[in-house]
């Protein structure tokens, strides 16, 4: 892989991950004794592997191919196996704790294994991890495909790649160290953060660099959506994240916000980190795959426009309906539970949209997994965004915050909506990339939709159960005026959805496990013969496409 | 060798070379939707949380306000550290079923100095904002070692391991004058005595003890918390936090009226 | 801070108001501009068939590519 870089670059990439080793051995000295010097260590040792990596190969001959004619594929494929192994790791630690909340003791006594510090592991797993990759990845492909163009260089997006996965390793290890800002999403400390903004400018100027080589007069409106997911979550990132570390030595910070201001920005940054790392990235796939998927342009390419503009407006406005009824303000609760509920119309078309394209084709959904995938994504975005709207609502808000009914609706979403949107999307890349006709075996892909299918519902019913019921425990009354149900009453009445939760979660990741093998799979089987080009494709003509003259 | 380094040097002589064919058009399309989508998204928040900073008119004026000593604040940072915010709130809603749950609802200026702030999103535990004094500190020490020994019902893991790690004091100096920097308004001599207050708060009779009191006030608890007075330990800490819970100021006991309902 | 919190307040009210309905206009007119029909319609269709490499036709220029 490394001897598709030519000289010059291999002299840049060792240049970087040498760079790497100096400041993990930098951290690992000032940092002696401090969580952040055994993330020295990390750093070093990640470095250190990439640059004996790279220079095991710095004397092979430059590659000879033409690389005007072709994409360029090897970070996309090592990003997708990346990622499928953050979905095994990530959920695997979901199942645990979740398992934890059932039966307490399953921690076994460590420090490192309790529910508070290994559920960061988890959610950080599988929103950065599994998700992150799988929007770098898949961004990599539909940027080269939609642009007509190859990337501008070949160093940027293994360096956005791997730079990204070094920050998940040093988050996922801090966590268990107890290394936390305690902002929810945001957790991991001030030279992680940093660490962050350096390979987002990287991916933001591959992007940009990318579309500036298109051969398509016009930027289709998947990009839009990635670049929506880059550009905004770099802004959220650097002001929720501004902080005062202790010492440099050390990785304790404390926040530059307090109190009502923080809880602002935090909520701030942590419903748009849902609005442009779960939905924006995520709607990119869905508007590239899908269509892609069923053979069918898009329905209605003026109605992603408009949803596109009307998601990236109304959801900065909504992070306040997770502070309702507290110490916030009443008039900033007031706005943030307005453009809550008039977002439904922009995330409504967007869902429409993919399930208008299908409209013609439900055959091909019957058939292909792959396909059924995407659609019930679509669906579940659909419904988690209603959801969503109707949570914000005051009201119900009183009745379903601090419960499990938002751990319900946020995975409804993060199960039913992303992770089937990047399952799918993975299952149509797979073959495209590795040069297969389809996927190892289609059995496979048919377990793994049901058990996916079977285990978020499953997870969201019991949630939903188990919110509302506790919600509405909490304001019982009994006759005489008094509080009806002590906390530990609640705390009972929970246990069996617990265990259901536990459960669903488990076959979700049964599937993912089965997911993962399947593509491994279909990377080891060997053609028989290797197709003349990308991709067979369905073009007559079998001719480059020329951007025609608008 | 040489070669070897002729190989490291080569991309920064074709950074000097093509310093004039490395431009690429940064052509309109791209750019005027990066500035699109930074306008609509950026506007929004700023009108949202820009307000917020007038802070004088959002947070309630307490006189009585006080700051967490430095075993308060250890104690807060091992907290964090455990990620305790992830199933306890601490923030009572103006809702009247948790007013009669855990007390008068939760005030602006409660949080004014927590750098986080730790509200929380979720109560797979009750909520904390008004724990402190309600319980005793043994019944904190033995609820923390097993929580099923005192609440067979709990699912909160067990914090034995508190009761032996011996506390770090000699950060902080750096955390206080860190807190300081983002506006907690610690004295020079606060800051310089960390060290010796974080000890002394839990070492009654002694003469690091009355430094606490002189500086901190009279009503600052000073006794051994874990009920091992020869050490100093995180769960010292611990539990000298969740004893200061809701009790910096007295402004919300005073001012409360009936909760909206 | 000088400016005082009322004219923040009353400020964020009233824009946000009138910011949210010139954008509203100002895209719905940029995604019906009739003209530009023809375009959409083109990009959505191009990506059913983008498998066979990146474009050379009249914007290729050599001076562009990396490796030579």
């Amino acid at each position: 892989m490394m001897s598709n870089l030519t000289g010059a670059e291999r002299g840049t990439a060792m240049i970087i991950t040498g760079a790497g080793v100096l400041v993990g051995l930098a951290m690992a000295a000032v940092g002696h004794g401090d969580p952040m010097g055994t993330h020295g260590w990390i750093v070093l040792a990640f470095s250190a592997l990439l640059f004996f990596f790279v220079g095991d190969k710095v004397y092979d001959p430059e590659p000879a191919e033409d690389r005007a004619a072709s994409y360029y594929d090897d970070p996309t494929k090592v990003g997708i196996v990346i990622a499928l192994a953050w979905a095994v790791v990530g959920m695997g630690m979901g199942v645990w704790v979740a398992s934890q909340l059932a039966w307490p003791d399953l921690r076994f006594d460590a420090a490192w294994s309790s529910f508070g510090r290994i559920r960061p592991v988890h959610t950080s797993g599988v929103i950065f991890g599994f998700g992150g990759n799988a929007l770098i990845a898949t961004s990599f492909h539909i940027m080269q495909r939609t642009s007509r163009a190859r990337m501008p260089d070949q160093v940027t997006p293994w360096f956005v790649l791997l730079g990204f996965n070094l920050f998940c390793i040093v988050a996922a290890s801090g966590y268990l160290m107890g290394v936390t800002q305690s902002k929810e999403y945001a957790e991991p400390e001030w030279y992680a953060d940093l660490w962050l903004v350096v390979v987002w400018v990287a991916y933001f100027v591959l992007y940009i660099r990318t579309l500036a080589r298109r051969n398509e007069p016009h930027i289709y409106v998947a990009n839009w959506y990635y670049l929506a997911f880059i550009l905004v979550v770099a802004v959220l990132h650097i002001v929720n994240n501004l902080a005062v570390p202790a010492s440099l030595t050390g990785a304790k910070s404390y926040s530059a916000f307090a109190g009502v201001q923080d809880a602002m920005t935090q909520w701030w940054y942590g419903h748009n980190a849902v609005a442009f790392f779960l939905t924006s990235g995520f709607l990119g796939m869905l508007y590239y795959f899908l269509p892609k998927r069923a053979k069918r342009p898009i329905y209605s390419y003026r109605l992603s426009i408009l949803s596109f503009w009307g998601i990236v407006f109304f959801y900065i406005w909504a992070g306040s309906h997770h502070l309702h009824y507290t110490a916030l303000p009443h008039w900033v609760q007031t706005l943030g539970m307005t453009f809550s509920v008039m977002l439904l119309v922009p995330s409504w078309a967007s869902a429409g949209n993919a399930l208008m394209t299908l409209n013609g084709a439900w055959h091909k959904v019957r058939d292909d997994a792959t396909l059924r995938f995407m659609m019930v994504a679509a669906v579940f975005y659909g419904l988690s965004t209603f959801e969503g709207s109707f949570m914000a609502i005051r009201p119900v808000n009183g009745l379903s915050h601090y419960t499990d009914w938002t751990v319900g609706h946020v995975h409804a979403g993060a199960m039913g909506w992303v992770a089937l949107i990047s399952f799918g999307s993975i299952y149509a890349l797979a073959p495209v990339l590795w040069r297969r006709e389809t996927m190892y075996s289609w059995k496979a892909v048919e377990w793994h939709f049901w058990l996916a299918l079977a285990g978020t519902v499953i997870y969201v019913f019991a949630m939903w159960n188990s919110g509302i019921t506790q919600g509405l425990m909490w304001r019982t009354y009994t006759e005489s005026g008094t509080l009806a149900y002590s906390f530990t009453d609640t705390l009972v009445a929970m246990h069996p959805y617990y265990i259901a939760r536990a459960f669903g979660g488990l076959l979700f990741l049964i599937g993912a496990c089965i997911g993962a093998w399947n593509v491994a799979m279909t990377i080891r089987r060997m053609p028989s013969e290797t197709p003349e080009l990308d991709y067979p494709t369905s073009s007559e003509s079998r001719e480059p496409a020329v951007p025609a003259a608008e | 060798m040489m070669k070897f380094i002729r190989t490291l040097l080569k991309p920064f002589a074709a950074f000097f070379e093509g310093h004039a064919k490395a431009h690429y058009r940064l052509e309109r399309h791209s750019m005027g939707l990066t500035v699109g989508i930074i306008i609509a998204a950026g506007v929004g928040g700023f009108i949202e949380i820009a307000p917020l900073f007038t802070i004088d008119d959002t947070v309630e004026d307490a006189p009585d306000m006080r700051l967490y000593t430095p075993l308060e604040q250890a104690g807060r940072d091992i907290y964090i550290r455990e990620g305790c915010y992830l199933c306890h709130s601490q923030m009572i809603r103006t809702l009247r079923d948790e007013v009669e749950r855990y007390g008068p609802y939760s005030l602006a200026v409660e949080s004014q100095y927590d750098h986080p702030m730790l509200w929380g999103s979720k109560r797979t535990g009750p909520d904390l904002a008004r724990l402190g004094n309600k319980y005793s500190d043994d019944w904190h020490v033995r609820h923390l070692v097993n929580p099923r020994d005192l609440v067979p019902e709990s699912v909160m893991p067990q914090y034995a391991f508190l009761l032996d790690e011996g506390l770090d004091t000699e950060s902080l100096p750096d955390r206080l004058a860190a807190l300081r920097a983002v506006g907690v308004p610690y004295t020079n001599e606060m800051i310089a005595e960390a060290d010796s207050d974080a000890m002394g708060q839990a070492m009654p009779d002694t003469e690091r003890s009355d430094g606490v009191f002189e500086r901190y006030g009279d009503d600052t608890a000073v006794r051994s918390f874990d009920s091992r007075p020869g050490r100093l330990t995180e769960m010292d800490a611990l539990v000298a936090y969740l004893q200061i819970l809701g009790r910096l100021t007295d402004l919300p006991e005073q001012t409360q009226i009936l909760p909206e309902e | 801070m000088d400016i005082p919190h009322d004219w923040f307040v009353g400020f964020s009210k009233s824009f946000g108001l009138f910011y949210l309905i010139a954008l509203s206009i100002g895209i719905t007119i940029y995604a019906f501009w009739p003209s530009l029909g023809n375009r959409f319609d083109k990009a959505a269709k191009s990506i059913l068939d983008d498998e066979d490499g990146p474009a050379r036709g009249e914007g290729f220029d050599p001076e562009d590519e990396p490796c030579r």
